[in-house]
């Protein structure tokens, strides 16, 4: 009999996934022996493990690696997203931290479940292999279904976590059913090899893979919440307590970037044709029903909901643009759409307080008298999502704007730039409400030092980073061509 | 060369003293506010001095010129240097700025460190504008002037100011981001670079280039404004606080007009000419039929508006006669109207300060109570008029000049300019002005207090000086206007 053999796989590109998973369980256990006091130790935990994490990617070699049989891909690209998550969750978890506090949500189980999250993302990011894709995305979607039901009093909670995990799943039925018709056609689930599957033979199976990647583009555009697919945004958004809202639109987004780059690019560029034109309707959709329909809410939550919904319009230019140029900007535009998301959710859990959601467009009004330095920080994140200098989000749509121009689609291009008009509209109105308008409750605004720290951070940035790209900019492009 | 970056200290001084103004927090500093503003202010005006005794107004190409790397991603330097035209519109930018603060000084009382950092803000941006080199940084800086405009329409703002404020910002974004359009396509033709140097050099197709000028068109027209993309700015101007009314007419009106001269004019140059007629007849509109609107106004400030853009009309008309006479005309007619359109709100100001009403109606024998101001406000009245001595003469009189040697009735048209003017302006200061003293509040009223004084003198002296003895302006033009003609009028198709 042959000894069956278990080789050990290299670990190290794993490393900060490991610990992360580590650090999930222990903060998990540490958490049970906690008195309800000292649970900010769990908060302290769970900051110091991402923190750790992020240093660990930092650290690495910078070198693309596979490792578990080629399943797991370690590139530059996986490194720079992976740090933005990490930031972006613990700044999360900051904002979050008296609004979930005063919900009697401040409980272990929040920790661990952002924690899980992030393994989910991490995971995704740095997958190679369709199963390894799909674990991910279910461990980062499991943990956000139940993070949206946490508040289990609320029936807007419960109601917005039923519909999140019934389309999810719905969501993740479709891709595994167009990862099974890739597998099908070229008889593996390694995306390296699908590639080279699909360009090596002049496959006869061809229509199978066109379906398969109708059945991906559908899935991805349900993760991103691009239209058509774009139902559950604004009810998830809305329903969901803010700071687990603010973690649905922010982070994830990144993940959901990975997934189409490591789907779309690196398994089926060869089929760049078919999914071009998929994904230029579904951005075109979503930048014109995103919004208009924007225009229409009164509701903070639901209103950013579509802005998000017209952002992934833009993430999807870029990618359609098909070459690195493109990738880039499309990468540069969601990190810096993470950062103006978590700016304007972190504002509302800013405002809001216990018993109270500021959540209307109106809890806005007159903020300038109450706090001039936090209006600042809310006017520089709605001019940076309205796309204007000196904000970073100018470039952002500057990057994309160009990738697709170069790519040929002119009046794509026309068309992105007036529905960004649209946009300015109603992100002016916040604008207008903050400083035109008088303010109709003047409870004073008492964050705690280390949100306050953040979120003028946070709000600086994009105005640092408006008058100084080049450094995000070149980090995106430069990783996106180390990774291709 | 100079050690220190003159351009840059000229863009950054302001907006530096703008945030320390901020940082003065609420309206209990007031006093600190003002002060301080004042300072960054005239400092700001003050280093701009030697851009003009060291200007070379023999040399062509641009002077004080800086380069360095900012966006290497995109090929983008920060770029700066000016020539004669720049030089100008920098230096009225400067002075105007310090004249809003004064104007300011009394009149805002509350949020007033948000008010005096709008606009040393601004006052920064828009010497950005004037500056930039590249495409990107130009455009930059010309966006950016929109957010503290659209902050001080709404703040300090009239009733109706929400409107008019968003209206504001909607217009002129629609246009610009078009031009954003042209500028991807440009840097995307040119392999990849921002500079104005290779935009200048690029040789473009003509649909190409009639499509990049549309473009470029609908940003600049909708600044000037030109007919009939004009209608923001009659509610922009009645509501925007006086300060927001000078600045907007002084200095954010020529940002139009310099990017027709900077942009539309050198980098397509064919275009440009072959829809010069086009241009032509909306400016003779503006000019005409605006004019006619303008004598029907019975609100001050919106009949200043009004005649901005008919004045402005001007301006597009000179810029696409193409001969030197005629550019030249135009620029010393943004000067002029910079001047003349500042004084002209300001004297509405220091009226509405006092009796909080902007109609004709309620005034009436004004000079009986204010004979100090009603000889200043005759002086701006008749050089908005253009009676000759006064600034006001000499834009429009070159001008018609140079359309005189292109058409007949374009002279003929921009001509009848002089007599609408005329008719509007002196009307309406017959109106407020003669007359018996109308109702108890005109009777109330009191003279100029000396801060309103000095900035009508200073103005006065600047609208006298400037009719008088215009050679300095002209001189520094010549070199830059004669340049830019010649460039334009070799054909860049390829």
């Amino acid at each position: 009999m042959q000894p069956i053999a278990f080789p050990i796989p290299d670990l190290a590109p794993a490393a900060p996934e490991i610990f992360l998973l580590v650090a999930a369980c222990a903060v998990l256990l540490i958490d049970v022996f906690l008195a309800e006091r000292s649970r900010w130790v769990s908060y302290v935990l769970t900051l110091i493990t991402l923190a750790v994490c992020a240093v660990m990617v930092v650290t690495g070699t910078g070198a693309t690696v596979y490792t578990f049989s080629d399943m797991f891909v370690r590139d530059p690209m996986a490194d720079v997203l992976k740090v933005s998550v990490c930031v972006a969750v613990a700044t999360i978890l900051i904002y979050g931290r008296t609004y979930i506090g005063d919900r009697g949500m401040y409980r272990g189980e929040l920790f661990v479940l952002a924690l899980f999250a992030t393994l989910g993302m991490m995971i995704m990011i740095s997958a190679s292999h369709l199963l390894l894709l799909y674990l991910g995305l279910e461990l980062l979607s499991l943990a956000l279904y139940s993070m949206v039901a946490l508040q289990r009093d609320s029936r807007a909670a419960v109601e917005a976590a039923m519909k999140y995990f019934i389309l999810g799943a719905l969501a993740s039925g479709l891709l595994l059913y167009g990862m099974s018709m890739i597998y099908g056609a070229t008889g593996t689930m390694n995306l390296e090899q699908i590639a080279s599957a699909i360009a090596g033979t002049d496959n006869p199976k061809v229509w199978v893979l066109g379906l398969g990647v109708a059945f991906l583009v559908a899935g991805i555009g349900f993760k991103l919440g691009a239209v058509p697919f774009h139902m559950w945004v604004p009810d998830v958004y809305h329903g969901a307590p803010t700071a687990v809202t603010v973690f649905i639109g922010s982070a994830p987004k990144l993940a959901a970037f990975a997934l189409v780059m490591r789907l779309l690019v690196t398994g089926l560029e060869s089929m760049v044709v078919d999914w071009q034109q998929m994904l230029l309707l579904l951005s075109i959709a979503s930048l014109v029903i995103g919004n208009l329909t924007a225009i229409a809410q009164t509701n903070l939550k639901r209103m950013l909901a579509y802005s998000t919904i017209s952002h992934m319009g833009f993430v999807l230019l870029g990618v359609l643009s098909g070459d690195l140029n493109g990738y880039g900007s499309a990468m540069f535009y969601v990190i810096t759409y993470v950062l103006m998301s978590l700016a304007a959710f972190g504002m509302i859990l800013l405002l809001s307080r216990d018993g109270f959601e500021a959540d209307m467009l109106d809890d806005f009004k007159g903020l300038n008298r109450r706090s001039p330095w936090y209006a600042f920080m809310m006017l520089i994140t709605m001019f940076s999502m309205a796309g204007l200098p000196p904000t970073v989000g100018f470039y952002a749509k500057l990057a994309v704007l160009q990738a697709v121009f170069s790519a040929g689609f002119i009046w794509v291009a026309v068309l992105a730039v007036l529905m960004s008009l649209v946009g300015a509209f109603y992100y002016l109105r916040i604008v207008k409400l903050m400083y035109f308008d008088e303010p109709k409750d003047v409870t004073p605004i008492l964050p705690h030092p280390d949100m306050r720290l953040v979120l003028s951070v946070n709000g600086l940035s994009m105005l640092v980073l408006g008058i100084l790209p080049q450094p995000l900019m070149a980090l995106c492009i430069v990783s996106i061509q180390y990774s291709l | 060369m100079n050690a220190l970056p003159l351009l840059s200290t000229v863009i950054w001084l302001p907006i530096l003293a703008g945030i320390a103004v901020l940082f003065t927090g609420s309206d209990r500093n007031a006093g600190l506010a003002r002060l301080l503003a004042l300072v960054g202010a005239i400092a700001g005006f003050v280093v701009a001095l030697p851009l003009w005794t060291g200007f070379d107004s023999s040399a062509s190409g641009f002077q004080f010129v800086e380069r360095e790397q900012w966006i290497q991603a995109f090929n983008v330097y920060y770029h700066l240097g000016i020539d004669g035209i720049s030089l100008l519109l920098i230096l009225l930018n400067c002075f105007t700025t310090v004249l809003v603060v004064i104007a300011g000084w009394k009149v805002i009382d509350s949020r007033v460190a948000q008010y005096m950092a709008a606009f040393l803000i601004l006052s920064g941006l828009m010497n950005g504008v004037f500056c930039a080199l590249d495409g990107l940084l130009f455009y930059v800086f010309f966006e950016a002037t929109l957010i503290p405009m659209f902050i001080v329409i709404g703040v300090w703002g009239g009733p109706n100011r929400v409107y008019a404020a968003l209206k504001f910002f909607l217009y002129t974004l629609m246009g610009s981001l078009l031009a954003l359009i042209a500028l991807i396509y440009l840097y995307l033709s040119s392999g990849g670079s921002f500079s104005f140097f290779d935009w200048y050099m690029l040789p473009i197709p003509f649909a190409a280039q009639v499509l990049v000028f549309l473009a470029f068109f609908l940003a600049f027209a909708v600044k000037v404004p030109m007919v009939p993309v004009h209608t923001w700015l009659p509610d922009a101007h009645v509501e925007a606080p006086t300060g927001g009314s000078v600045v907007l007419a002084a200095i954010m009106l020529k940002l139009g007009g310099y990017g027709f001269l900077r942009l539309s004019l050198p980098i397509v140059p064919d275009a440009s000419q072959a829809l010069s007629g086009f241009v032509i007849v909306l400016s003779l509109i503006a000019v005409v039929y605006i004019g006619l609107v303008a004598l029907a106004q019975s609100d001050m400030k919106k009949l200043i508006a009004y005649s901005s853009i008919s004045h402005m009309g001007f301006v597009t008309l000179g810029i696409f006669l193409f001969n030197s006479i005629a550019v030249e005309g135009a620029i010393i007619q943004m000067i002029s109207h910079g001047f003349i359109s500042a004084a002209l709100f300001l004297c509405v100001g220091v009226l509405y300060d006092r009796m909080h009403s902007r109609q004709i109606a309620d005034y009436g024998g004004v000079v009986n109570r204010m004979p100090v101001f009603a000889s200043f406000f005759m002086l701006f009245a008749m050089a908005n008029a253009g009676l000759p001595g006064t600034s006001g003469f000499v834009g429009e009189f070159m001008v018609i000049m140079g359309a005189a040697k292109v058409n007949f009735w374009y002279a003929f048209l921009a001509a009848a300019t002089l007599i609408l003017g005329a008719a509007y302006t002196l009307w309406m200061y017959k109106r407020v002005v003669f007359g018996a003293v109308a109702n108890d509040h005109v009777a109330a009223l009191d003279d100029l207090s000396a801060r309103e004084t000095l900035f009508m003198v200073v103005l006065a002296i600047c609208v006298l000086f400037m009719g008088i003895y215009p050679a300095p302006f002209t001189e520094v033009l010549h070199v830059s206007v004669n340049d830019l003609l010649a460039h334009v009028a070799k054909s860049k198709l390829p």
